[in-house]
């Protein structure tokens, strides 16, 4: 029978959770890398012993480590994450220019064939790309230099890179999104790039219409329906059939339309996930319920999901990058809470059990199926 | 010969317990002065992990919350290129890299 593996990133480490088919019963690994801001780790497709982490902090900075056996032991790998050429300037919050400083990686993604070539998404906004297994980093400079990059303002949580697709069809087609400049498609392999926002409404901005400004949350794909993404916006739930080029909302019902996290069910590209989280300044879930929210029509029609879940004086927030989902029949999927619980359901949602209670704010939750 | 002492952090980075021993001939050897940034550097070139987790990679500037402490004296603000006391360059006091009493 396969097995799964859970990376967690937490505030002050990393955990490894690991269970049979079934699920149910779990091993915690860890805390790895403890004291460090674990923003995320993941693990190649190609290769699931191979497992990527960005580990950073206030004192000591940013530092990439590689597992070669599973999550086990780990090694240091590069971490000169310099932007390339002119490093240029983008808004500040207070609308005054400001060079492009680097802070720390957010998000790693593994490509599917080759465990030494990885992407990852840096704070302030670029893309970085290995392909010697994480010694040597080179910035996709066209990102960070697109016409559009003087006008790129952080979100509050910084103006990271969080999101990465690497589309699974079109060899050299590349998604990125980034709060709060939006989100972006490259068709030449990151040598030039076009915003993908049209449809996009923000309150917050004020054009409606600017091609640039609106703060994606998250966008999750399904690999055989690759011109159909979900987006969590900072409000809304979006739908694109067109590969970005236009979005529409998809957020029906749902108590409230605010989030961070979007995931799509491996067997079934129509049945989305979120987790409804009250506003901007109250993250957490709307009448102190958590609840994930479900549709199995890609949107627009959404069954509450509590079977297991805290229904009263719950207050934690999910993070953008903290849920995931395997690719077993049934789907299981997997979210951690800024309160320290990862929970997993093994039967689409319908149920769900915390894996651990207790571990520190959870950053991000990947799975893995193993053999 | 220079003593270096490590924050926890560093030190797993680094796979080290205990100080660092730095050989370091200084003036009297011929070399030139044995200074903060001569010890970063030496530091750095033996262990490449710390490489941008005390300084800055690019401007070479210390990292806001890293101090440097020697003899009972902040040297955190010093210009980089000062002589360290002598008694660190003695061996006799080691030079302390700490993370900042600023946790979260």
């Amino acid at each position: 029978m396969s097995g799964v593996r859970v990376l967690v990133g937490t505030k002050k480490g990393a955990f490894t959770l690991t269970s049979d088919g079934k699920r149910d019963k779990w091993t915690v690994d860890g805390p790895f890398f403890g004291g460090w801001e674990v923003y995320h780790l993941n693990g190649s497709p190609a290769d699931p012993d191979r497992i990527y982490a960005s580990a950073s902090g206030g004192w000591f900075g940013q530092v990439m480590h590689r597992s070669d056996d599973g999550g086990k032991t780990w090694n240091p790998v590069g971490n000169d994450f310099t932007y390339t050429g002119d490093v240029g300037e983008h808004l500040w919050y207070d609308g005054t220019p400001r060079p492009w400083e680097f802070k720390r990686i957010w998000h790693i993604e593994p490509t599917r064939d080759d465990p030494d070539t990885v992407y990852v998404g840096a704070e302030d906004a670029a893309l970085y790309v290995t392909n010697d297994g994480g010694h040597k980093w080179t910035e996709l400079t066209a990102l960070r230099q697109h016409e559009t990059g003087p006008r790129w303002q952080p979100g509050a949580g910084g103006m990271c890179l969080h999101t990465i697709i690497l589309d699974p069809v079109h060899k050299d087609r590349i998604y990125v999104a980034i709060s709060a400049a939006g989100a972006f498609r490259s068709d030449d392999g990151g040598q030039s790039w076009l915003p993908i926002n049209k449809g996009l409404r923000s309150g917050e901005i004020p054009d409606q219409d600017s091609e640039v400004g609106h703060c994606v949350h998250h966008i999750t794909q399904h690999p055989s329906r690759p011109d159909t993404l979900f987006m969590q916006k900072h409000w809304d739930v979006m739908r694109s059939d067109d590969a970005g080029a236009n979005w529409r909302e998809i957020s029906g019902e749902l108590p409230s339309d605010f989030g961070f996290p979007i995931a799509v069910n491996a067997n079934d590209p129509e049945t989305i996930y979120v987790v409804p989280i009250k506003s901007d300044s109250e993250h957490f879930p709307p009448d102190g319920k958590l609840r994930v929210y479900r549709s199995r029509t890609g949107g627009d029609d959404w069954e509450p999901l509590t079977k297991g879940l805290p229904q009263s004086d719950c207050y934690v927030n999910i993070y953008r990058d903290a849920m995931a989902t395997d690719t077993l029949d049934p789907c299981g999927i997997y979210f951690g809470t800024t309160g320290g619980q990862v929970y997993r359901s093994a039967d689409d949602g319908d149920s769900w059990k915390p894996i651990v209670r207790d571990l520190p704010a959870v950053l991000s939750v990947e799975v893995q199926v193993l053999p | 010969m220079i003593r270096v002492v490590l924050p926890a952090h560093l030190r797993n980075l680094a796979k080290v317990t205990g100080e660092v021993q730095l050989d370091m001939p200084g003036p009297s050897a011929g070399a030139g002065p044995v200074t903060q940034a001569a010890v970063l550097d030496a530091l750095e070139a033996r262990f490449p992990v710390l490489l941008g987790t005390m300084r800055d990679r690019n401007t070479g500037k210390r990292r806001a919350f890293v101090r440097f402490y020697a003899c009972e004296e902040d040297l955190s603000n010093e210009p980089p290129d000062t002589p360290l006391p002598d008694r660190v360059i003695a061996g006799e006091e080691p030079f302390i890299v700490l993370g900042a009493m600023a946790g979260g």
